[in-house]
Parts: structure tokens; sequence; C-alpha cells
């Protein structure tokens, strides 16, 4: 088995998870609780990599922090390497990639909280923020942890988007559906069937956790 | 100018009501405003205004010096800045914490051994020791009330908001409660707005009623005026009870109360008749006419007086009987003519003890 390959994948996964954890609550509570009419259109853009090939996502992440781009410059210049077929441009790319299944779990939870709460924390001279992190989170602990689980798992089998902006860099950006991948190639399918298996299981461990903790919380399109 | 609270107050749901009230409660000495009238009136919305959880799209609310909401100078200051006490109607306790956890919720800016004292002494005037660790989940309705309470006067507000306070509790609790929340408000002398649409609840904690009606403030005034000469027909309609006198409970065998009302006896019902302050409050169509000298019945009551007034009213008659006081009357004009009543005539009022509602007072 492909020791380094896992490694690399499940350090990807961690980051990803962690980082939507941070940038998705504010964007779910946006998403909750304005009142913007044009709201649907962020919405949908949050939605796009649910239904968007891999392939074409990954394309234009490449194209926007290639060395063409004023994004891919800005970076080459500041850190002394353009981002594409980096860890770090394959992070970005699994952010963007799971950001739905951060935050829709997340905006759900956070519909689920009794206004009539929030207005009493408000009354009580309790900032917005502060309701945030004293109330709101506290009433969506479910939510969040699945939408962070469901983000985890989902970069941890991602293929098409890796191999598109991550390349097959060996410790760099090979990750564990991409190193399959070249077992089969090689016809080593003894080699991927243990790899596959792996990641099954822990996929599936992953999502048991889910909807073992809460059933009533993830829904794959928020209910409005 | 004394300090008031002054509201005038412009709010369209689009497609289904507008809410418009003028309304100015002086704020010294602290007063209990009632927003008394049928659901869908407009009460709890103003009351929303008043927390700053609805933005009217006209009009100003002032309090003391402090503009709260000035709609043609943009101002709109937060319900965090406002220094209420808000409770919601069904009081919206935070269920993640526990009873000490939510009374304490508003307190963060205070240090921790002033804060711990303050939810001691909330504690104690509530009465609600033991309970400190509870989660809301495991409370009766009326404890759930108490500690709504004690969480929303734990900040010492400037002006206490309250939605429907006892309409979430059974009968019986509800009775109770009303009396002890009555000495809460005078005991805390925080200036109120209680929204609700029970006379006897009315009656009980209100200083001032304002009655509204589809959006609408048709009358502000003391309860036993509002009550007994309504501005007119629709806030007669609204409020109900047709006669509300001041009495003097001087006897209580077992709920059946003895009420002295200016020199006339009245036997009423009043479970929880504590003090001897009481409103006398009968409805009109409770009131049974008869000629003086006729026989027995079992109403507890026979008063006899003179007509003073006949307003006809379609097919009926509003009879006011001077008894000792105004006792208002409906009866039908067929009974009119049988009884040969007119302006002058002798007659005896029947009205059953259990038509007879006693609500405590402020004496």
């Amino acid at each position: 088995m492909n020791w380094i390959a896992i490694a690399v994948t499940f350090k990807l996964a961690l980051l990803t998870a962690t980082v939507l954890l941070v940038i998705g609550l504010p964007i779910a509570y946006w998403l909750t609780f304005s009142k913007w009419r044009w709201k649907f259109i962020v919405e949908s853009v949050v939605a796009l990599p649910l239904v968007l090939p891999p392939t074409v996502l990954g394309f234009y992440i490449l194209v926007a922090i290639g060395p063409h781009s004023p994004v891919g410059r800005f970076y080459s210049d500041l850190v002394g390497h353009p981002l594409p077929f980096t860890f770090e441009g394959l992070l970005l790319a699994s952010i963007l990639y799971s950001l739905p299944f951060a935050v829709q779990p997340f905006a759900a939870a956070f519909e689920q909280v009794d206004r009539r709460l929030i207005e009493a924390s408000w009354t009580l001279g309790v900032s917005k923020l502060k309701t945030f992190f004293r109330l709101i989170v506290p009433l969506s602990t479910a939510g969040l942890i699945t939408g962070a689980v469901l983000s985890f798992a989902h970069t941890l089998g991602e293929f098409g988007v890796v191999l598109m902006v991550g390349g097959n860099i060996e410790g760099e950006t090979r990750t564990v559906s991409i190193d399959i991948y070249d077992e089969v190639q090689a016809l080593n399918y003894a080699g991927a069937a243990k790899t596959a298996l792996l990641l099954l299981a822990v996929s599936y461990g992953v999502l048991l956790l889910v909807y073992a903790m809460n059933r009533k919380v993830w829904v794959v399109w928020p209910q409005r | 100018m004394a300090a008031a609270l002054t509201v005038d107050c412009h709010k369209t749901f689009p497609g289904r009501f507008t809410v418009a009230a003028q309304l100015t409660l002086p704020l010294d000495p602290p007063r209990v405003l009632i927003l008394f009238g049928p659901s869908g009136s407009g009460k709890t919305t103003l009351l929303r205004c008043l927390a700053g959880l609805e933005w009217p799209e006209e009009g100003r609310i002032q309090f003391a010096s402090t503009t709260w909401i000035d709609a043609a100078s943009n101002i709109r200051l937060s319900p965090q800045a406002r220094r209420i006490g808000y409770m919601p109607q069904d009081y919206a306790l935070f269920p993640t914490h526990t009873v000490a956890g939510n009374i304490e919720y508003g307190l963060s800016d205070l240090p921790t051994e002033a804060r711990r004292e303050r939810v001691r002494e909330l504690i104690g005037l509530l009465e609600l020791q033991g309970l400190e660790q509870v989660k809301p989940a495991q409370l009766s309705g009326g404890q759930q009330q108490r500690v709504a309470l004690a969480r929303a006067i734990a900040r010492r507000p400037q002006l206490l908001l309250l939605d429907e306070p006892l309409s979430a509790l059974d009968a019986p609790t509800r009775a109770k409660l009303c009396s002890e929340l009555r000495m809460l408000l005078k005991q805390l002398a925080i200036p109120a707005v209680v929204v609700t649409h029970d006379w006897a609840e009315a009656l009980t904690l209100g200083d001032i009623i304002a009655v509204m009606s589809a959006g609408q403030i048709l009358h502000v005034g003391a309860p036993q005026e509002v009550f007994s000469r309504p501005a007119n027909a629709e806030v007669a309609q609204i409020v109900g009870i047709e006669t509300v006198v001041q009495g003097h409970v001087v006897e209580n065998d077992n709920g059946l109360a003895t009420v002295l009302v200016n020199g006339t006896r009245l036997k009423g019902l009043g479970a929880d008749v504590s003090g001897t302050a009481v409103y006398v409050c009968i409805r009109a169509e409770d009131v049974l006419l008869e000629q003086a000298g006729s026989g027995v019945t079992s109403a507890r009551n026979h008063l006899s007086g003179l007509v003073t007034e006949m307003l006809p009213q379609g097919v009926l008659v509003k009879v006011t009987v001077d008894c000792g006081f105004p006792l208002r009357a409906v009866i039908t004009r067929g009974a009119r003519e049988e009884l040969g009543l007119e302006t002058g005539s002798v007659v005896v009022a029947a009205i059953k003890a259990g038509a007879v509602h006693l609500v405590p007072r402020s004496a």
C-alpha cells in the first residue's frame, strides 16, 4: 500500500475540513439570515461544485491560478513558485470543490435554530457575533460536525480536480484515488484492491458517524 | 416635558395588515400599559417595534431623551442598545442553558462575583431555589414563565416588554401567577408594556389600557374607564364587559365572596381574590331585568334601581340601571315593552353569582 499517498490524502482532507469550518460558518450564516433578494445567486454559486464535472472545476481553477492569471502571478511573485501542481494549489481546489458539503449542512442547522431564541439574545444586549458563538453554534453542533465530516470524506475521494490541479507528484499531490488509478493502469489489481478497501472502510465509517449522530440534520439540499 | 415613551409607528405587512399606532406612556411614576385587543390586532407587532425586532417604515419611537427609531432621519437603535427586558409569548428560554445560565445570559459584562450575586437575588425573588442547574425542558409552564421573567429583568432594564405573559399556562396557574406578576411589577417599579387578549389580566395588571383593533389604537385610558365607558361601539365590542366598578370584598366563603360596591352588596365568584380591593365585572347579557316585587329565583343578586338610560341597538335595548352603581343590561325590544320600561322606571336586576367576576386590583 502506498502510505505516502495515504498520508497526503489525510493531510489534505483534514486541512480542507478545517479551513471550510472557518470560512464556511460566515458564508452559511449569511446565506441563512440575509434578507437580500438576490441571495439565490450566491446560493447557486456555492452549490455549483455539486453538479459541475470535477474536470471543469479543475480546469477553471488551473487557469485562475496559472502563471497567466493575475492571481497566479501574484502568488508566484510572493512565494517564489507557481501554485498549480503543488500541495497548496491542491488544497485551494479541494476547498472550493467541497464548499457545498460544508456550507449546506451548516446552513441547514442554522435554519433549524428558532429565530425567537436569537431575538431574545439580542434583546438581552448580546451582540450578533456573540449570539452566534454563545447560542447558534451550541444549538447547531450536530450540523457543524456533519459539515466538517462530509467535507473531510468528500476530499478523501476526489479524483478529477486533483488530476487537473495537482497532477500526480509523489509525496506532494498524489492522493489515494490517483494511486488506485495508477495501480489499475499498471495491472496491479491486488495493490489497487487494498487501497480501495481502505478508502471504502474510512468513507463508510465516517458516514456511519454522521448518520448515527443526527439523522435529522443532514439533507443534501436544505429545505426552505 | 416629563420623561415619556412616545410611539408613532407605521408598519405594513403587504397583503395582510397595517399597524398604525400613536401612544404616549409617561414614565414617572412607572406604570404598566396594557395593549389589549383580539388576536391579529397588531399588539405583538407594536411590542416588537418597541423591542427593536421590527422596523416600522414610518414613524418614531422616543424613550425619554433617546430616540429609538426615527424613520425620517434614519435612526435605528438596535435591540441590544435599548436596555429593555423582553419576554416573548412562549418565553424563548435557551434550551442549551440551565436556569441559572438563562438568567445570567445577558449579564456577561458584569464581573463573575456580581453576576453570581445577581442570579442568586433573582432566584430568590422568583422562588426558583433548587432549580438552578435544571434545563428549561424539565420545568413546568409556571416555572418557565418565572425563569423568563428573571432573565428579562436581570439587566435592570429601563422598560419591560411582556408578550402574553400568562397565555401559555393552564387556567388555575394563570389566575395565581397573574396576581403574583402584578405584585412583582409593582415591586420592580419598571415601566412595562404588556400584551394580552384576556380582560381579567388587563384589569389586574394594567394602570393604563390601550385597546387595539386592526392595527389601530382605539382607546387609551384607565382600566375602569375603558371597560365601563368605551370610546365607541367597536371598543365596547372588543372589551365585552359593560359593567366594571370598584368594590371591596367584605367576606369570602370558599370562593363565594360578598362585595360592597358603593353601599350595595353583591355576591360574586373570585377563587383567587387576595386582598379586598377588586374590580366587579358583569357582562350586560348576564343581567336579567324583572318587575319589582316578583318571585324568588336562583340568582343570588337582586338589585333594585332606577332606569337612567336606554339605548336601542338593533333588536336589543341597552339599559343602564342605577343600583348604587351604573349597571348595564341588554334586553330585547319585546321584553322592554312587556316590562313597560321607561327612563325613571323602577326595576330589579337579577344576576347570578357566577356572572359577577371579581378581579383583584391595586388599592
